[in-house]
């Protein structure tokens, strides 16, 4: 046995051969360094597809009128579009690809909990997937209700929206098992010595979320149940002509998904508290306070659904409720902001790729937040409700938060998973392409939406052409800017220099213990850990 | 491919494992909890029919059919017992009813709803629509509900199977039981969502 | 096996838990045949609350856990009440 395992630590995980060959070795396989590539790489596959859907929708939008598409085909892109983004890409982004890689090797620990649920739930995603894309191939023509299924148009609509939402529910189990996973991970399986305040922030923020994948995605899930059963069956639960309230539907679908924009935001948040201290050779400020911000979002987070209803129907008094929720979940958001900031303050900066995401992920996470608070507040919200204004909003956080902090994660750790060097210079220029290009885009729609553009609608008055032409203009930067970055990230991990410097960065992490890349088992010896998580000291 | 490679063994995989399984529960929890919540929403705003309603149901076989969930919840209960006490036959015979009171629960629960389809209560069909929308609304979580938990049921006797033939096999055994557990914890999360469906559907009054 | 000796729960215990379930269940179906008005509903969830006590701390072993698990399951019965609250914020002061 001693010999076997010996060897195991010898071999990184990448050139590891097991049981099974080729293909198999990595589809077969538990190792959750393999998983984390294996969402990677479906991932990113996916997040060309939906930035290409969305580049549709800009060039649709470049003039009013029929420009390359019409209404039917636009309800279709913009459907397709949010649920790729949402349930395929965003959700289990950061917590399924660096979640996985990383979470074990941050807490010294050799593998996840239960290593064939973290295979299963790449699974069920996976399956989930087929069948999102069988709707678009099969019966009526495309779904066409929005990645938001709203009754009573989703069971009323000729479109095949079945598939799509069984497809959503099928990569909810995904969710729920990476969740699980990651609780118990997280409770059991730290290294001696590593006390719950002294685990780093990128964990704490994967438990924060853990935990609102377990609790918050059942009701999802009975939510699209109830929409199949109301479109299989006809019970009647949603539908107004019998009885059903439609606001009901909207009340338990933001039960999850507005908890889930927290699913996107907490590890993205997470990944900035690594870089930022590493690169700017500090201590995190208020390492305490961030860890309470992140628990308090989670909880907070659960009750503030009601801000995505405002103009639904619901009663005053849910009204004033939610816009007060909305605005305490702010709080800690902001905190974070002020620690980020204040942990650069007189730290002696690293200026590379990873931390001009970092910094960048600042500035579009502090105009997205700010645009929220006004959408949280009920008089400026009933004006630009439904408008591009929102649009604008949730980009900015969802596309900008998460996407700016996946982009940063996968620079600040690429040498670590896969052993090479990126070419800096082009990983620069991508990443100015795709800032540029982010603002250019998504900036104008929010004058747009104050001035009444509504979103959804292939077409618009002419009065907001110039807007939407520096939009679209934008849009194309945006996706050259991916390109760039997506290409030197393919060739770098073919081609790249190879390396095996343990800590490329200066960080203080254990992940940076480990060879690189990491050997199988992670850890030759699991390591006793005395100190806290940034001790630059 | 890494089988070989153990984190945790002994005691602490079987506290992984009752860990992983609990927060499993936390989900089934929430999955009728959101139910709940959609019930709680139509019967606040359709008062009487809901009563009425509920009145069609039969509280004979629902009480019968609560009875035969305590007790099957009780032997499973027992045959952990009876494992910690290293007595295979005692543990096979609980886990062998148990599986049978379920079965029980399941033909009950056949004719029951045989009942409510042939006088027409059920969704999408006309005589329903006649009755007025509490009605409509009543049946529909009926079926749902009732049926989501006969789901559940279905699945735990698969569940209960597996380790009853484990028991047999000897691959339970009083060192090393926590499958049993976690098929205990999951028969006893059926009972209690049951325990709440029972006064909801059967005793408005 | 272990230094953690786990608690068994003899037969007779669980004969006694079921007789308790029972005389509860006896109970609910007694008192919704009374007319209580409203209180009818609040009685029967009270009892299906103290059933699903019941079976939570002897059947699912909750009662000799440690306090963690005791937290855990209370923080979820919480958060469900939470958002039931939440959302009755809507539905009783709709108009």
């Amino acid at each position: 046995m001693n010999e076997q395992i010996a060897t195991h630590h010898d071999v990184s995980y990448l050139d590891y051969r097991g049981k099974y060959k080729g293909i198999f070795a990595w589809i077969l396989s538990t190792d959750h360094k393999r998983i984390g590539l294996l969402y990677l790489y479906t991932i990113m596959a996916f997040f060309v597809v939906g930035a290409i859907l969305g580049l549709m929708m800009k060039i649709e939008l470049f003039a009013p009128g029929k420009t390359i598409m019409g209404p039917q085909a636009y309800n279709s892109f913009f459907t397709l579009h949010g649920i790729i983004m949402i349930f395929v890409i965003v959700i289990p982004g950061l917590p399924a690809v660096f979640g996985n890689f990383f979470l074990p090797l941050m807490l010294g620990a050799k593998d996840v909990a239960f290593p064939k649920l973290n295979l299963a739930s790449w699974y069920f995603y996976i399956i989930g997937i087929i069948v999102v894309l069988f709707s678009q191939f099969m019966g009526d023509g495309a779904p066409d209700t929005g990645w938001t299924f709203y009754a009573p148009y989703s069971f009323k609509t000729q479109a095949n929206v079945l598939p799509a939402i069984t497809g959503a529910f099928i990569m909810g189990f995904s969710s729920i098992a990476t969740g699980i996973n990651f609780i118990v991970t997280i409770h059991r399986m730290r290294a001696p010595g590593m006390t719950w305040f002294k685990m780093p922030l990128f964990p704490w923020t994967l438990y924060a979320t853990a935990w609102i994948q377990l609790l918050a995605t059942p009701i999802i899930g009975i939510t699209l149940l109830l929409i199949i059963a109301e479109r299989t069956m006809g019970i009647g639960i949603f539908d107004p002509a019998l009885g059903g309230d439609p606001i009901l539907y909207q009340h338990l679908f933001w039960t999850y998904s507005h908890p889930a924009v927290y699913i996107m935001i907490l590890p993205a948040m997470g990944v900035i508290s690594e870089i930022i201290p590493t690169f700017s050779r500090k201590s995190i400020f208020g390492y305490k306070v961030i860890v309470i911000s992140s628990l308090a979002i989670a909880f907070i987070g659960s009750f503030v659904w009601g801000h995505h209803m405002f103009t639904s129907g619901m009663s005053g008094v849910s009204l004033f409720a939610f816009s007060f929720l909305t605005f305490l979940v702010a709080i800690p958001s902001a905190i974070k902001v002020f620690n980020w900031v204040s942990t650069m303050h007189k730290g002696s900066l690293l200026m590379r790729t990873p931390f001009f995401w970092a910094v960048s992920f600042l500035w579009v996470f502090m105009i997205g937040g700010l645009s929220g608070l006004m959408l949280g507040s009920l008089a400026i919200n009933v004006h630009v409700h439904d408008t591009h204004f929102v649009v604008a909003h949730f980009h900015y956080i969802v596309f900008g938060g998460t996407g700016f902090a996946f982009f940063g994660a996968i620079h600040y750790w690429f040498p670590k998973m896969f052993g090479r060097r990126y070419d800096a210079s082009w990983a620069n220029i991508g990443w100015l392409t795709f800032f540029i290009g982010f603002n250019t885009l998504y900036l104008p729609m929010f004058i747009l939406g104050i001035q009444g553009m509504p979103r959804r609608y292939y077409d618009y008055l002419a009065e907001f052409h110039s807007g939407n032409i520096i939009s679209s203009f934008g849009a194309i930067v945006l996706i050259s800017g991916i390109l760039i970055i997506i290409t030197n990230l393919i060739r770098s991990a073919r081609h790249g220099e190879k390396t095996s410097v343990m800590n490329t960065w200066g960080g203080k992490t254990l992940e940076w213990t480990v060879p690189t890349p990491p050997p199988l088992e992670n850890f030759d010896e699991i390591p006793i850990v005395t100190k806290g998580p940034y001790d630059y000291n | 491919m890494n089988s070989n490679i153990s984190h945790a063994h002994g005691h602490d995989e079987h506290e992984a494992s009752k860990f992983g399984m609990w927060l499993f529960i936390f989900t089934e929890l929430l999955l009728f909890g959101g139910l709940l919540i959609v019930y709680a929403v139509y019967r606040y705003r359709n008062p009487a029919a809901f009563q009425l309603a509920g009145e069609e149901l039969d509280v004979m076989i629902g009480t019968v059919n609560t009875v035969i969930l305590l007790i099957s919840s009780m032997t499973m209960a027992m045959s952990i017992t009876a494992i910690q006490k290293n007595d295979r036959r005692m543990a096979l015979i609980f886990l062998g009813t148990t599986i049978f009171l379920a079965v029980v629960f399941m033909v009950n629960k056949y004719f029951e709803w045989g009942e409510k389809i042939s006088y027409g209560f059920f969704p999408d069909t006309t005589s329903l629509h006649e009755l007025g929308q509490g009605t409509i609304l009543f049946f529909g979580l009926y079926f749902v509900m009732t049926g989501l938990h006969a789901l559940h049921i279905i699945i735990g006797v698969v569940f209960i199977g597996y380790i009853l033939f484990k028991v047999q096999k000897s691959e339970i055994h009083s060192g090393n039981y926590y499958l049993l557990e976690n098929g205990g914890l999951y028969w006893h999360l059926v009972d209690l969502i049951w325990i709440f469906l029972f006064p909801l559907f059967y005793l408005i009054h | 096996m272990s230094e953690h000796k786990s608690h068994v729960t003899g037969y007779r215990t669980h004969l006694m838990v079921l007789a308790a379930l029972l005389v509860l269940t006896s109970i609910t179906v007694g008192i919704t045949r009374l007319e209580l008005g409203p209180l009818n509903t609040t009685a029967a969830m009270l009892i299906a609350g103290l059933k699903a006590f019941i079976v939570l701390a002897w059947f699912m072993h909750l009662k000799f856990e440690s306090a963690f698990y005791k937290i855990m399951v209370t923080l979820v019965f919480i958060l469900f009440l939470l958002i039931l609250l939440v959302t009755f914020f809507d539905y009783w002061f709709r108009t």
